[in-house]
């Protein structure tokens, strides 16, 4: 005796057919809508800002006067703001990373602690910019310096690093450890010597993309006191900086609409950098990923 | 009765030292008793044979010869085993310094991924060999030894994982060899390969174990048959029998033996 009736079968394949490309249409347009929403975005802003992306623009500092304004100050001061997140960020994260995945003991307060550091990477960035606001500006006095803006920064995307390395770290095999151990390596050694050069792609990857966050944040920053508007560039690490997003939001809070074409010519310089730095990320990721 | 200290003082020389003396070995993972009152004592320049069915706590005790075992959370032991009698389980014996005595041949080939020339480069480098003529000719020995120079001779700079598994064992072995240790743990390096690269790492351990005391964990009841001198039967953690290798597959002591060697069980 059969106990599936094929003739049944038949009769409901029908409409099992047609769920099925109704589905796949539903997640295409839902797809197009985002690329829609995304595109109007893009257009926007290309449309209003190419104009006055020249030479003139990149080279020039702030100025009262559009014609003459730039994003030169905010540019250096990017980069000036990256020279302290990135060795900053990259050491401490990469450091608590090898801690908890190769020292830290299977406990209940390593646990915790790990569960924490992914909580951290979902709090708001204006609750670290509070929090650089009293550290770093008032404690420590550092003041609305690069340094102070570059610790908070650091402080932000500190999880998401953490977090990146962890998981590049995990996924080195038991057994290349197991295999240096066994010819008398020390743990450092293991660590330095082989867990660290299969890691690095995956750590590299995840940085360079915590990196371009810190790059395109700004709330941390304005609750910083970091100023708006800045018509020299840093010397030391203890001068002001402004940076591209802090920016982008001045010029669009001016009311002449000329101001309006110059912020979106910084966004696009911004999405320029990104884009840069993302396809770096990907280059590595792509380049050095290992099947082990 | 000093001619007959002074006759036995010779046939001590002349006769093959103990390199492993285990005694009332018991361990734990948590509360599982894994090994339970092992006594076993191997002999240098030999190839001995641990066989025994799945969970007998063989891999366990190979590990534990050369204190792998610690990587696993929650182990504890009791009892001592004296290598080269010092006591390994000592908690002061240098870990670092045992294994560079005591090498070990995994169950699953796992060069690193780098260069052949740089896979078997590596213990020497971290034992701070820098020389590079030094090196050289480590490496050369090493993968002569390991019978695996003339295939890979070539490509010294390629990647390792450009090889087949069983070139792949050899060049572990080989990687092994060039900490000129004393001993070579084999962990059922045979168990991951085809029958001919297996044959071929068996052939070479017929010639490793002229330099080398070798104690090799095997599923395989022939292989153990044909490479070694004597052979300890694992079940459930303890020894249930040892001794010379033709006696445990054609006479054995213990019916348990019997049966798992006539494959009525395991």
């Amino acid at each position: 005796m059969n106990l599936i009736n094929h003739d049944t079968v038949v009769k409901r394949m029908k409409p099992r057919l047609s769920k099925n490309s109704i589905s796949k249409w539903i997640f295409f347009a839902l797809t197009m809508f985002v690329l829609l929403i995304l595109g109007i975005l893009l257009y926007r802003i290309f449309s209003q800002g190419f104009g006055y992306l020249d030479l003139q623009f990149l080279q020039s500092l702030p100025s009262r006067k559009p014609e003459n304004a730039g994003v030169y100050a905010a540019l250096i001061g990017t980069i000036w703001l990256m020279a302290v997140v990135a060795p900053v960020s990259l050491l401490l994260g990469v450091g608590t990373a090898i801690y908890l995945e190769e020292y830290a003991k299977e406990n209940a307060l390593t646990n915790f602690i790990k569960v924490n550091i992914s909580n951290l990477a979902g709090v708001p960035s204006i609750v670290f910019g509070l929090l650089g606001l009293t550290v770093f500006v008032r404690a420590l006095a550092f003041g609305t310096s690069v340094l102070a803006a570059g610790l908070t920064m650091s402080l932000l995307v500190l999880p998401v690093i953490i977090v990146a390395a962890q998981e590049a770290i995990r996924a080195v095999p038991n057994q290349l450890r197991e295999a240096s151990f066994g010819l008398g390596a020390t743990k450092w050694q293991t660590i330095v010597r082989i867990v660290l050069p299969a890691a690095i792609p995956g750590i590299l990857t995840g940085g360079i993309l915590a990196l371009s966050r810190a790059i395109g944040e700004t709330a941390p920053l304005v609750v910083l006191g970091m100023p708006l508007f800045l018509a020299f560039l840093p010397k030391t690490f203890l001068d002001s900086i402004t940076v591209l997003p802090l920016q982008i939001y001045n010029w669009t809070g001016r009311p002449q609409v000329e101001f309006h074409a110059l912020a979106a010519a910084g966004i696009i310089v911004l999405l320029f950098m990104l884009i840069v730095m993302n396809s770096i990320a990907v280059l590595i990721r792509n380049k050095f990923q290992k099947r082990y | 009765m000093e001619t007959s200290t002074a006759a036995a003082n010779i046939v001590n020389t002349e006769e093959k030292q103990i390199v492993y003396k285990t005694s009332d070995l018991d361990l734990w993972y948590g509360d599982n008793q894994a090994l339970k009152k092992i006594n076993l004592d191997i002999m240098e320049n030999e190839v001995t044979a641990i066989i025994g069915p799945s969970g007998c706590g063989k891999s366990t005790y190979i590990k534990t010869l050369n204190r792998m075992i610690e990587l696993v959370p929650g182990v504890r032991t009791s009892g001592e085993i004296l290598y080269r009698g010092k006591n390994i389980l000592d908690k002061s014996y240098q870990v670092e310094e045992l294994r560079t005595k005591v090498g070990m041949v995994f169950q699953k080939p796992n060069p690193f991924p780098k260069s052949i020339y740089e896979n078997v480069a590596y213990g020497p480098k971290i034992h701070g060999i820098r020389d590079k003529k030094i090196l050289d000719q480590i490496v050369e020995k090493s993968l002569r030894g390991a019978a695996i120079w003339d295939e890979v001779k070539d490509r010294l700079t390629q990647n390792a994982y450009g090889l087949s598994g069983g070139q792949q064992q050899r060049l572990c072995i080989a990687r092994c060899l060039a900490i000129e240790p004393d001993v070579i743990l084999m962990d059922e390096p045979t168990s991951a390969l085809d029958p001919i690269s297996t044959l071929k790492v068996e052939e070479l351990v017929q010639e490793l174990k002229k330099d080398f005391s070798i104690i090799i964990v095997t599923h395989n009841m022939q292989q153990a048959a044909r490479i070694s001198k004597k052979t300890a039967f694992f079940l459930n953690g303890e020894v249930i029998e040892f001794s010379e290798t033709n006696k445990i597959f054609s006479t054995p002591a213990d019916k348990r033996t019997e049966d798992y060697i006539t494959g009525r069980f395991g």
